[in-house]
């Protein structure tokens, strides 16, 4: 599998995560390697083979729905990048 | 990324070493979001391993395993996701346990893999093992699959010095080609220890989707982790890129500049895995070989009561060798990422060494047999003094 320059640009864009010029061709060749590496894969006849997302068996956990005291909201907010009040401040998402 | 971030509250893991009293001596170095399996892939700088300090200390853990082998603290923590705790307790002659997984609480762990990440001990010795083990496993409200289930006093493991009873097996596939020879030797050495301890060791073990293992982690960890990762963008905490003209171009910059690039190749492995027409190809096809290698263990250890094999197929590595070809640092850790595929636990111990450097034994067990494992790491350490080795610092 040798990934091209623009599929290499378009998963970074579905990871919404910048890439210089110089990462997506480096990526290029290296992620396309890994991938050659998979193909091992292939030589496995999996057709009746159930996937197993996890080593042990989970089932839903459920817990009592009790209101319970939350973290001080200044400790949390003193990590934010910016803040403005008491909320998160972003860039503006709507023109 | 979180360079500056202040954990607004503990881990369950913490919180036991604290209620016991335990004396925090510091943060340990690591490959960043333990991606990595040398610390070179830190953050901050890499970690030299004190028995050589050209070499690496493994990873992802390196700051652990480093610390302890130089006497700096009692015990360390590491997680496990791939072999991030038995990798370099195995190059820096120290032990490494990496539990069952849900034995130990992950809740305020950094998720990397979550169907692979696991928390343990790295100690000098077996014993200081099984008592961090005591303070740390358990059932966690915080944590779903923090398993509800008793915790055994580990140390009642280690009264036995003897290892008859005990049948232990030795998986052909570990000990193929690409194996260092020194390596090789110490751990069929070490095997022949086990035998003279009592130990009905059999061979003929064989655990055929061993030559899958690592394709079918770099497919599930990179996936888990491509999601895991997606929380850093730059708004609640952690790094953000400053000037950036709109929101989309504010988390593409600031995962740019703030990952570094081993994260940053995995993120792209996982986004393309998981990506609409290749998921059933890779993340679903990995999630049906797990099945495969579990099988393989659960048939094996049904005769075996633990399975022996080399914790890494080298001894420690120079620095910079691997950094530019990830497959080879990827192989690093073939012999310990089969048991986080299979939730079971391993144990890597000082078992000798190949031109002056550290190998490790993994010893690996059905699920929640960490006293089994324990006891045969107790008495192989007992009946050796590898483990009493120091480097000369």
């Amino acid at each position: 599998m040798k990934l091209s320059h623009e599929q290499v640009k378009h998963i970074a864009r579905l990871a919404r995560m910048g890439l210089s010029e110089a990462e997506t061709e480096k990526f290029r060749s290296q992620v396309s390697a890994i991938l050659d590496s998979f193909e091992v894969l292939n030589q496995v006849d999996t057709t009746d083979v159930p996937a197993a997302t996890h080593s042990i068996p989970l089932q839903n956990i459920f817990r009592e729905d009790e209101a319970h005291a939350s973290y001080p909201q200044e400790e949390i907010l003193a990590n934010a990048p910016e803040r403005e009040g008491s909320f998160f401040k972003v860039q503006s998402i709507l023109e | 990324m979180l360079e500056n971030f202040i954990p607004p509250y503990n881990a369950t893991v913490m919180e036991k070493f604290i209620s016991r009293n335990a004396v925090l001596v510091g943060k340990t170095n690591m490959d960043e979001f333990a991606m990595g399996s040398s610390t070179e892939n830190s953050a901050f700088f890499p970690t030299n391993n004190p028995w050589d300090t050209e070499r690496v200390p493994g990873g992802s853990s390196g700051g652990s395993a480093a610390g302890i082998a130089a006497d700096e603290a009692i015990c360390a923590l590491g997680s496990d996701t791939g072999g991030s705790i038995r990798q370099p307790a195995s190059f820096c002659n120290v032990v490494g346990l990496k539990p069952t997984y849900g034995r130990v609480s992950r809740f305020g762990l950094i998720a990397f893999a979550s169907s692979l990440d696991q928390i343990g001990p790295i100690t000098k010795d077996v014993t200081d093992c099984a008592l961090v083990m005591n303070a740390i496993a358990g059932h966690d409200p915080m944590d779903s699959t923090a398993v509800d289930r008793p915790v055994p006093d580990y140390t009642s493991a280690l009264s036995n010095r003897e290892l008859k009873g005990l049948r232990i097996g030795v998986p052909r596939e570990y000990f193929a080609e690409g194996m260092q020879t020194g390596v090789t030797s110490a751990i069929e050495a070490a095997i022949k220890k086990l035998e003279e301890l009592g130990a009905e060791v059999g061979r003929d073990v064989s655990l055929p989707h061993t030559k899958y293992a690592l394709a079918a982690y770099y497919i599930i960890a990179p996936s888990e982790a491509s999601a895991n990762l997606s929380r850093y963008d730059g708004v609640k905490y952690g790094f953000r890129y400053p000037g950036a003209a709109n929101a989309i171009e504010s988390t593409e910059k600031t995962r740019q500049f703030g990952f570094g690039p081993e994260v940053k190749r995995r993120i792209m492995l996982g986004t393309y895995a998981l990506s609409a027409g290749y998921y059933d190809a890779y993340y679903l096809k990995a999630q049906k070989i797990r099945t495969l290698i579990k099988q393989d263990f659960d048939n094996a250890l049904q005769k075996y009561d633990a399975l022996v094999t080399p914790t890494s197929p080298t001894t420690a590595f120079k620095m910079g060798e691997k950094t530019d070809d990830p497959l080879q640092m990827y192989l690093s850790d073939i012999c310990t990422l089969p048991a986080n595929i299979a939730g079971i636990p391993a144990i890597s111990v000082p078992a000798g060494f190949a031109d002056n450097l550290p190998v490790g034994m993994q010893l690996m067990g059905k699920a929640f047999s960490e006293e089994t494992l324990l006891r045969i790491a107790y008495a192989y350490e007992q009946a050796t003094d590898w483990h009493k080795r120091k480097p000369a610092l």
